[in-house]
């Protein structure tokens, strides 16, 4: 059984609908990655896998099993069990993320006895385990640091230390590097994925950066507009993007493998904006699809199955590419 | 060979936080020839936007000397300076935060060219629309406020903005990093059609060393204040020298799932201790007892490549 | 829980900005009109407030002659005769007529007070918040001397010096309440000074002043506007206090000076202290809705 199903989620704000009919697993241990741009409802899914979505927010239809049991039917106090020690959420800004007034060893502390009956000693000795866990040299001095001590990767690391205090099964990482360097994120991804593997936890991945996600995750989910679009193991998705809107995502990025250069070739890009979706009936790239045909501005297409785990919501380029494999073989 | 656009000699600039003073830009020398791309690359703390914004005259220089078209402006007054101020324009990172929130397009655009007494009402209208519509803007724009447009879109304001006292030079500090990937690359795209058309030049400022390789014919890579490697793009890709440029190169994650990372190049992050020897010392995994006492000057080390390494 | 929650709102509404862009724009007086109805403490706040204006703007249509004047026996309680339906006081003068025309006398000193504290509070606050450097350090100097002072002894010395007109204690209110305007109008430039779109205007080469009047004030006063309407409120409060120290101008009727009139009889008459009392109150609490109400509609975040 999957650790987590997320089944037909749909949820709508005050005049837009950021998720729509969005379905995906997690299985235990593995790192899922779910890619897209700002506005696309990657966010609004996680934090509706955490229930906590802002007020303002209504989830329409949709399932979230943890284990077999649905969280959209827990109650408040049982939400409270499940977040931090069944799933937890990492943020893009460490900044921001840590109280500015307490030390990291009374917030990292603060979470061990929400969740466990330990004394302040042992929640204390827990502490300097975990500062250790995610790499924080001299743990026993930095727990009385205050978060603005601390570098912007050093402070990622505590919100992380922080995160498996409890040892959960599922860690939300929501754009965990974003605001990191690049020889930081790195470091940071790199230690997440050690953890991910010694703590035997599940990892959702949530990125717009297609590097960190052919490096550091086992499979894909790209959204666009708030619809999953492709669902792809890590290696054949990068040797084969099928979606228009993945295709484009890739072919729009610098990569440091390609021998790019502005005097030689321009960059393929993706006309229009992600806004050139509003109010279309169909398919939500249809605007900004290259491939597109009558047909896809009328319903949206579902996801369909292409081989074992692999599934795109586009027939087009499905066919496209069944026409070209027989053709070749 | 010809005069450079752009000439920096030695420059520094610091800035007080509380009684420490941070060198942010501590004795850097470079030129920006005309219609040449030069690239600024460095990690959040380098000192990389405070370099740009003193070669703008944005923020005061201590030291050093900014030399515009044969023009010295290094300590030029309010007045003196404006008339340079038309030939240097700068694009910004957050598409948000750069716009007045409570002007239209069209007061941004002709508060600039009014204030340059550029031309008159009927002038300064034809070039507005001919600029909105170079920078991929519809034609209804000006009339807009900021707010009204997505972030691309904003981003092209700024660019009109910055074109349209027709410069010479434009500083890009980070212009596509606060962007939706789609969308980098047709910014990237319009910047490149940009130059060739105008013929300007560029100092592109960006973290990302991937963007800068692509964008520019020269790159600079900076570290704590300093240059500590410069090269053409070609050469920098092909042969990095120094430890630094190595890691921003090796820790950039590939797209290739089967290319496999190898274990993080350099380890901590940008300190601001600025004791005697190499500045990059402490993360170095090459560092002797020699990187820590004496400090590295930046030499040459090929046809138009430097680097400040002993063992470069 | 709910910084989270929070954060997400803010994420989700940046989002939606980016999303807006291809759509045609509605004209944008409109919808801030809109958003003006939209919101229920601001609506009952104007409208409490446009009674009190209307009673200012038409007290002598209203009660022609001089409410000063003694029209009826004294002590009069309201009710007790049709024609004075709110009573007389001790001198026999109408209540009613009174607090209308002290509508008039509170609202007049309420906003000329308001205006010379603006204008000294965001000349100064302007100044030392974009120039910064000893021009600041000097400035608040001096703020802080005001501000080390009890603004009400300071009204009260002021107005002890000169003559208790309403001139001069409109005048000694506005001096004493500047400092809290160039407080808050020096924290939005100092911000704002740093802001790209301010440094893109010095690099195109804008004078000081242009940047000042049309680059930060317009995005700088929002908060301002807001504590302008605390400020009115605060002024007719402090004008009350003045005349209950019978500190007050002997020509005019304010609801202060009706308070401190009727202090004598409180025992005996207590709804003289008390109407002017609730006409303060309402006033004050009207001003503060509005105020409330444009805090919200003005705030950029909450701007469509």
């Amino acid at each position: 059984m999957s650790l987590l199903a997320v089944e037909n989620l749909t949820v709508a704000f005050p005049g837009h609908v950021a998720v729509r009919e969005v379905s995906f697993a997690i299985e235990p241990g593995e790192t899922l990655a779910l890619v897209g741009e700002s506005g696309c409802g990657k966010s609004v899914t996680a934090f509706s896998m955490m229930r906590l979505l802002p007020p303002n927010a209504r989830v329409v239809t949709g399932r979230i099993l943890l284990d077999g049991a649905d969280l959209m039917a827990a109650s408040p106090a049982e939400m409270r069990e499940v977040r931090g020690k069944k799933i937890s959420l990492i943020q893009q800004e460490p900044m921001t993320s840590l109280n500015p007034v307490l030390s990291i060893g009374t917030q990292i502390g603060e979470v061990i006895r929400r969740h466990e009956k330990v004394s302040r000693r042992t929640a204390r000795a827990r502490c300097i385990e975990l500062l250790d866990l995610v790499s924080i040299p001299d743990a026993h001095r930095r727990i009385d640091d205050y978060p603005h001590n601390l570098s912007g990767g050093m402070r990622q690391r505590v919100m992380i230390a922080m995160a498996v205090a409890c040892g959960p099964k599922l860690l939300i990482a929501d754009e965990p590097t974003t605001a990191l360097d690049v020889t930081t994120q790195a470091q940071v991804l790199d230690l997440l994925d050690d953890l991910r593997r010694r703590l035997s936890m599940a990892v959702l991945l949530i990125t717009h950066d297609l590097g960190v996600v052919a490096q550091w995750a086992d499979r894909i989910n790209v959204m666009y507009a708030g619809r999953i679009v492709e669902q792809a193991a890590i290696r054949p998705f990068f040797a084969q993007p099928m979606h228009p809107y993945s295709r484009g995502l890739l072919g729009a990025r610098v990569d440091v493998d390609a021998d790019e250069h502005y005097s030689a070739s321009r960059l393929s890009e993706i006309p229009g904006s992600v806004g050139s979706a509003a109010g279309e009936a169909g398919c939500p790239f249809a605007p900004r699809c290259p491939m597109v045909e009558t047909s896809c501005r009328v319903v949206p297409p579902s996801l369909l199955a292409f081989e074992a785990g692999r599934r795109v919501a586009c027939p087009v380029s499905l066919q496209a590419v069944t026409l070209e494999a027989a053709r070749h073989g | 060979m010809a005069e450079p656009l752009l000439s920096v000699r030695d420059l520094h600039t610091r800035y007080a936080v509380g009684k420490q003073v941070l060198r942010a830009v501590d004795g850097v020398s470079f030129e920006v020839g005309r219609g040449e791309t030069v690239g600024l690359v460095g990690e959040s703390g380098c000192g990389k936007s405070t370099l740009g914004k003193t070669v703008l005259r944005l923020v005061p220089s201590v030291e050093g000397a900014i030399v515009l078209d044969g023009a010295d402006i290094t300590r030029l007054g309010d007045g003196a300076m404006a008339q340079h101020r038309r030939r240097m324009q700068m694009i910004f990172q957050d598409p948000f935060g750069s716009l007045n929130p409570r002007q239209t397009i069209r007061t941004v655009l002709d508060t600039a060219l009014k204030v340059h007494r550029q031309g008159d009402r009927a002038e300064r209208r034809r070039r507005m629309t001919e600029i909105v519509e170079r920078v991929g803007l519809p034609a209804d724009a000006l009339d807009r406020y900021p707010h009204e447009f997505s972030g691309g879109q904003r981003q092209r304001i700024g660019i009109a903005r910055a074109l349209v006292l027709r410069p010479a030079l434009i500083v890009c500090d980070e212009p596509v990093s606060a962007l939706d990937v789609s969308i980098q690359a047709q910014i990237l795209n319009l910047l490149v059609d940009l130059k060739r058309d105008l013929g300007l030049s560029y100092l592109f400022i960006s973290h990302d060393l991937s963007v800068v390789r692509y964008f520019a014919d020269r790159v600079l890579v900076m570290y704590l204040g300093r240059i500590v490697e410069s090269a053409s793009h070609a050469t920098l890709w092909r042969d990095p020298r120094h430890p630094y440029t190595k890691a921003l190169f090796a820790a950039l994650p590939s797209t290739d799932p089967t290319h496999k990372r190898g274990a993080p190049p350099i380890k901590g992050e940008l300190t601001t201790d600025l004791s005697s020897g190499c500045r990059f010392c402490s993360r170095c995994p090459a560092a002797t007892d020699r990187c820590r006492s004496e400090e590295p000057l930046l030499r040459s080390v090929g046809e138009g490549h430097h680097a400040a390494c002993h063992y470069a | 829980m709910s910084v989270q929650a929070e954060k997400l709102a803010d994420k989700l509404a940046d989002a939606k900005l980016a999303d807006v862009g291809n759509r045609a724009a509605a004209p944008r007086k409109g919808r801030r009109l809109r958003a003006f109805l939209r919101n229920p403490t601001f609506v009952a706040g104007v409208i409490i407030l446009s009674f009190f204006v209307l009673l200012a703007l038409f007290a002598d249509v209203l009660f022609p002659g001089d409410p000063l004047d003694m029209v009826g026996p004294p002590v009069l309680w309201p009710g007790e005769n049709a024609e004075f339906p709110l009573g007389t006081d001790s001198l026999g003068r109408d209540v009613l007529a009174g607090l209308v025309h002290g509508a008039r006398a509170s609202l007049l000193v309420g906003l000329s007070a308001a205006a010379i504290g603006l204008a000294i509070g965001m000349v100064v606050g302007a100044a030392a918040g974009f120039f910064g450097g000893w021009i600041d350090t000097l400035l608040m100097r001096v703020v802080e001397l005001f501000q080390t002072t009890p603004t009400f002894l300071l009204v009260v010395v002021i107005v002890a010096i000169g003559e208790p007109t309403m001139q001069t204690i409109a005048l000694a209110i506005g001096i004493a309440s500047w400092p809290t305007v160039a407080r808050l109008v020096r924290a939005q430039f100092r911000s704002l000074r740093e802001a790209d779109f301010v440094m893109a205007a010095r690099s195109l080469g804008y004078s000081n002043l242009r940047i000042i009047a049309q680059e930060i004030l317009p995005n700088a006063l929002p908060p301002v506007i807001v504590a302008a309407s605390v400020m009115i409120a605060n002024a007719i409060l402090t004008e009350a206090g003045l005349s209950f120290l019978n500190m007050r101008d002997p020509n005019l009727v304010s609801w202060g000076g009706m308070i401190g009139a009727g202090r004598d009889l409180l025992r005996t008459a207590w709804f003289l202290t008390a109407l002017p009392g609730v006409a303060i109150a309402a006033a004050v609490l009207s001003l503060n809705l509005v105020g409330d109400g444009l805090n919200e509609i003005l705030n950029p975040r909450s701007e469509p």
